[in-house]
């Protein structure tokens, strides 16, 4: 990647199931206050800002307003990216490598337990005329999917299953995550069904929180008391909205965006070259599907890979050690963020417990669930 | 190139269109609710405009008081430095008289125009200022840099809300006696 | 600055309707294939999109950017949705400007739509969500109340009479007379404007611009690129935007500081130290009537309180030194929210390249600026373009 685009700073506040002690200003506060001590930086310094929010997720017809205050970007340049926090980091590293400024802070926030009626949320992202209609749960576009992928990879019900009580399991290792369990794959199986195959031990729970992140360019992490990550490569892709005329077996989105993204970063063998994965998971499966899409086992393996504890936080490409969404709880369009800071944790070498030996180069690929095609991939590393 | 009338895509319908049923909808009520954390500076505010009063946050870095209160300066990016009560009178810095209500439905024939304003506080910094309604006088009286008082609920009727404060009324000052 | 120099090298638009057939998605694919159609080139020489779209309460959709992809152009593409409130649509050409000037696309299709006229019972009421949940939402505020307020302390402390302000709906809508989009153009005079039903004092029915349906596109290239597709490029040379504090009781409506400092930011960029000897030609966002001249002034094309006089004087008409919404604006053309700030940019875009019709402005203009305003009178996004 031209220009390098580096993390100098990170701050996480959560992640936890309820944060009514504070407001999402509070919160989000919070996590720039962390990220900026993390940096070395005073507020004022930060030269732009980029924020994630979807009205309506926020209870706001213009979330992008009740951004500034709690990032110090008071008469600043400030704007939000609709997306997936990942795609903020992605816009934000652009403005950098364009050589617009050399500080940027990136912002995501769920405050999801604020949302009385997600299922009604999730209904309101439907296509008004084809879709809402009909009157199926969300769960039930995933169920379609997991369905077809299984059908056309051959991986099983039982490995989807597996996913789950690992996740949940390394999430007991991690500090930010409040829903790891010790369950058994006969647990998953079963919990109650919600829509064929998917049942509910295999749906992440939602959680607040908020991330804050510090980009420098290349000149400014010079002089900043950090030690930076490097984003070696970032790509992303939206396949189609349409339910009726996308690929229900694979997740496009996450090869195209991953093309992109190992492009930037030269990789041309990401099992050899990859050590460490952080990827959605907010249905069990979709871990399986972002596995593959990642390129880090072929096509219909990651299942059978994944019972020998191939990407186990002790195997050979440990994913989602962090417990991803099952073990952290579904975040939204922060999930990005709970991926991304796992990943600078571990590559910093500040993971305790959960620390992987020997992690140079990290990847993660977020989605932004049910009904989108649209997904993130960044690599990083700690190889300046 | 360019943009020409004929180039343009676009098919324009009509209110009556719709009445008459040429055009074929769909329609959803969407259930959207929310139940805010107040957290720790609008939750204090409300706990208060609820036992009657008007608090504010300052921050002794940049000496601002601020309304609404907050748990953070967001110039100096510190948390503020304590609560202060202001009053509930103040000057009002901008109005309007509202023939429309919030779904732009004109009022009804009688009915009095809302009357929303920005009222400073005293007591908090310049400038700082609370959107509140206007009531007590001909809404074509209201001047802007009119002096004007808060009008709570009975204590017992408040609920912890920005409309404990009913509305604000003006301050009638009392006229100076003219000595011949 | 910059890796690359980044130009404009197509522009697509719908009509602008109160109630439009077209589906959103349909509506952007129309300003998209339009503005790709204007330059010659395929969806296939796209390489990456970015989506400016406004409450997505209006089209009713959640995640409004994921549905409106496929029709911008999205699909299997790298594909984002960028968002400032109103002043999206000035905003859009600067993030497709980082897409190319970052290095890592060489073509953005920059997209921007709204479909309000599917709010229901009117998408007047979707601007209630504005405001503080907590603190302000309880008086049942609306979209009129914040605008009347802010032109009432503008005219009070300025001492400006309505029939200055007047002359804008005047300007704009005549002048949208020639627009092919325009959804509400028409010669009126200062006492239609006066006589007009009273909404919120001292806002008067002909003072608003009118809700809309529209989307308009726009196509970004690299230098290298820009070169092989059109002879008349037309270069971003300066992007600015600010956010101020959402505490908008605390700031003094009369004086937009947050357009200024947008405004300076993309100056600097442009090498621009005297704005209003070195603009030829502007589109400040004009939603009512006072704000073309409210951001006249954040624009720094004038003095505080003088954009009447230059209005009055005749400065802003097209044959004017400094002409201002040549193209009719929100008041002329219409108010799809942020398909209306791209409609400015595309109008500067039309006017350098002395392609704008019977709109034309006389002078072969060199420099122009385009301006959008948003959020609780809080945001100012701005782009010099240069021929």
């Amino acid at each position: 990647m031209k220009n390098k685009v580096s993390i100098a700073g990170v701050g996480v506040s959560g992640f936890k199931a309820l944060t009514s002690d504070l407001s999402y200003r509070e919160l989000v506060f919070d996590a720039a206050v962390k990220a900026y001590l993390d940096a070395g930086i005073e507020h004022h310094e930060i030269e732009g800002f980029v924020t994630t929010a979807e009205d309506l997720q926020e209870g706001y017809s213009i979330a992008d307003e009740y951004t500034p205050d709690q990032l110090g970007a008071v008469l600043k340049p400030c704007y939000t990216v609709s997306g997936d926090f990942l795609h903020s980091i992605a816009s934000a590293a652009m403005m950098i490598q364009a050589g617009l400024f050399d500080i940027v802070a990136v912002e995501c926030l769920s405050k999801a337990s604020n949302m009385l009626t997600l299922p009604d949320l999730a209904a309101f992202a439907m296509d008004p005329t084809f879709n809402r209609p009909l009157n199926f749960s969300e769960h039930v576009v995933a169920g379609l999917e997991m369905s077809r992928f299984l059908f056309e990879t051959g991986n099983t019900v039982e490995q989807a299953a597996c996913v789950v009580v690992q996740n949940k399991a390394n999430a007991l290792l991690n500090p930010h995550a409040c829903f790891g369990a010790k369950i058994t794959v006969e647990d998953v199986l079963c919990s109650e069904p919600v829509s064929y195959p998917i049942r509910r031990l295999n749906v992440a729970q939602s959680a607040d929180g908020a991330v804050v992140i510090v980009l420098a360019s290349e000149k400014a992490v010079s002089r900043l008391s950090c030690k930076p990550i490097f984003i070696k490569g970032i790509g992303w892709s939206t396949d189609a909205p349409s339910l009726e005329s996308r690929e229900w077996g694979s997740a496009e989105y996450g090869y195209a965006a991953t093309q992109i993204a190992y492009k930037n970063a030269g990789i041309s063998c990401p099992a050899k070259e990859i050590q460490l994965a952080e990827v959605n998971d907010e249905y069990g499966y979709k871990e399986l599907m972002h596995i593959e899409s990642l390129g880090l086992c072929r096509r219909g393996e990651s299942g059978e890979l994944y019972q020998t504890g191939f990407f186990a936080p002790k195997g050979q490409l440990p994913v989602n050690v962090s417990g991803g969404m099952l073990g952290i709880g579904n975040l939204y369009d922060a999930n990005g963020g709970a991926l991304l800071s796992e990943l600078i944790i571990q590559l910093r070498g500040l993971a305790g417990q959960r620390q992987v030996q020997n992690v140079k180069t990290g990847v993660a690929l977020s989605w932004r669930g049910v009904p989108s095609s649209s997904g993130v991939c960044a690599v990083l590393t700690n190889e300046g | 190139m360019e943009l020409k009338k004929e180039m343009l895509r676009g098919t324009q319908l009509s209110e009556s269109d719709f009445r008459a049923g040429k055009v074929i909808t769909t329609d959803w009520k969407p259930e959207l609710h929310y139940a805010w954390d107040n957290g720790v500076g609008i939750g204090y505010y409300l706990a208060q405009l609820k036992a009657g009063k008007i608090t504010a946050s300052f921050c002794n870095k940049c000496n601002r008081i601020m309304l609404p209160p907050r748990a953070f300066c967001e110039l100096c990016f510190k948390p503020t430095d304590g609560w202060v009560d202001v009053l509930d009178t103040g000057t009002i810095n901008t109005f309007s008289v509202s023939l429309v209500d919030w779904a732009a439905r004109r009022i009804k024939k009688g009915e009095r125009p809302h009357t929303p304003a920005v009222i400073e506080i005293d007591g908090a910094s310049p400038g700082h200022g609370m959107l509140h309604l206007i009531g007590e006088i001909d809404p074509y009286e209201i001047k802007i840099g009119m002096r004007v008082k808060a009008v709570w609920k009975k204590p017992e009727e408040r609920t912890g809300s920005i409309t404990d404060i009913l509305y604000f009324k003006p301050i009638r000052e009392p006229k100076a006696s003219r000595k011949k | 600055m910059g890796l690359r120099r980044v130009a404009i090298v197509g522009a697509g638009l719908t009509k602008f309707m109160r109630r439009a057939q077209e589906t959103p998605k349909e509506l952007a694919y129309e300003a998209a294939k339009l503005a790709l159609d204007s330059c010659g080139l395929r969806l296939k020489d796209i390489d990456s999109v970015t989506i400016g779209t406004a409450p997505d309460a209006f089209d009713g959709v959640h995640r409004k950017g994921e549905f409106l992809a496929d029709g911008s152009g999205g699909f299997g593409k790298p594909t984002m949705r960028h968002y400032v409130g109103g002043g999206t649509g000035c905003f859009s050409p600067t993030h497709g400007w980082f897409h190319v000037a970052s290095g890592m696309f060489d073509t953005c299709l920059v997209v921007a739509e709204e479909k309000m006229s599917c709010a229901f019972p009117h998408p007047a009421g979707a601007f209630l969500t504005i405001f503080d949940h907590t603190t302000e939402q309880p008086l049942y505020p609306t979209l009129i109340w914040i605008f009347a307020m802010e032109m009432n302390r503008y005219m009070n402390t300025y001492g400006i009479p309505k029939e200055l302000i007047a002359k804008v709906s005047v300007k704009n809508k005549g002048n949208a007379l020639d627009h092919p989009a325009a959804q509400v153009a028409e010669k009126i005079t200062v006492e239609d404007v006066l006589n007009s039903e009273v909404m919120a004092y001292p806002v008067n029915r002909l003072d608003i611009s009118p809700v809309s349906d529209g989307a308009a596109a726009i196509v970004l290239a690299a230098e290298h690129v820009a070169e092989r597709i059109t002879d008349k490029p037309i270069w971003i040379d300066g992007m600015g935007w600010n956010l101020e504090t959402s505490y908008w009781c605390t700031r003094d409506l009369a004086y937009p500081d947050y357009v200024e400092k947008a405004a300076r930011m993309a100056y600097k960029m442009a090498g621009i130290t005297e704005p209003h000897r070195q603009i030829d030609i502007a589109e400040p966002y004009d939603p009512f009537s006072y704000k073309e001249l409210h951001h006249m002034e954040g624009l720094l094309l004038c003095g505080k309180g003088e954009a009447p006089q230059l209005l009055a004087d005749g400065v802003t008409e097209r044959t004017g030194r400094l002409p201002c919404c040549p193209s009719g604006g929100a008041m002329g053309v219409g108010n799809p929210i942020a398909a209306t700030g791209l409609m400015k940019v595309i109008e500067i875009f039309l006017q350098l390249r002395e392609e704008a019709g019977a709109r034309q402005v006389p002078g072969k203009p060199r420099t122009g600026i385009a301006q959008a305003w948003g959020d609780l009178m809080q945001v100012g996004t701005v782009v010099v373009m240069r021929r």
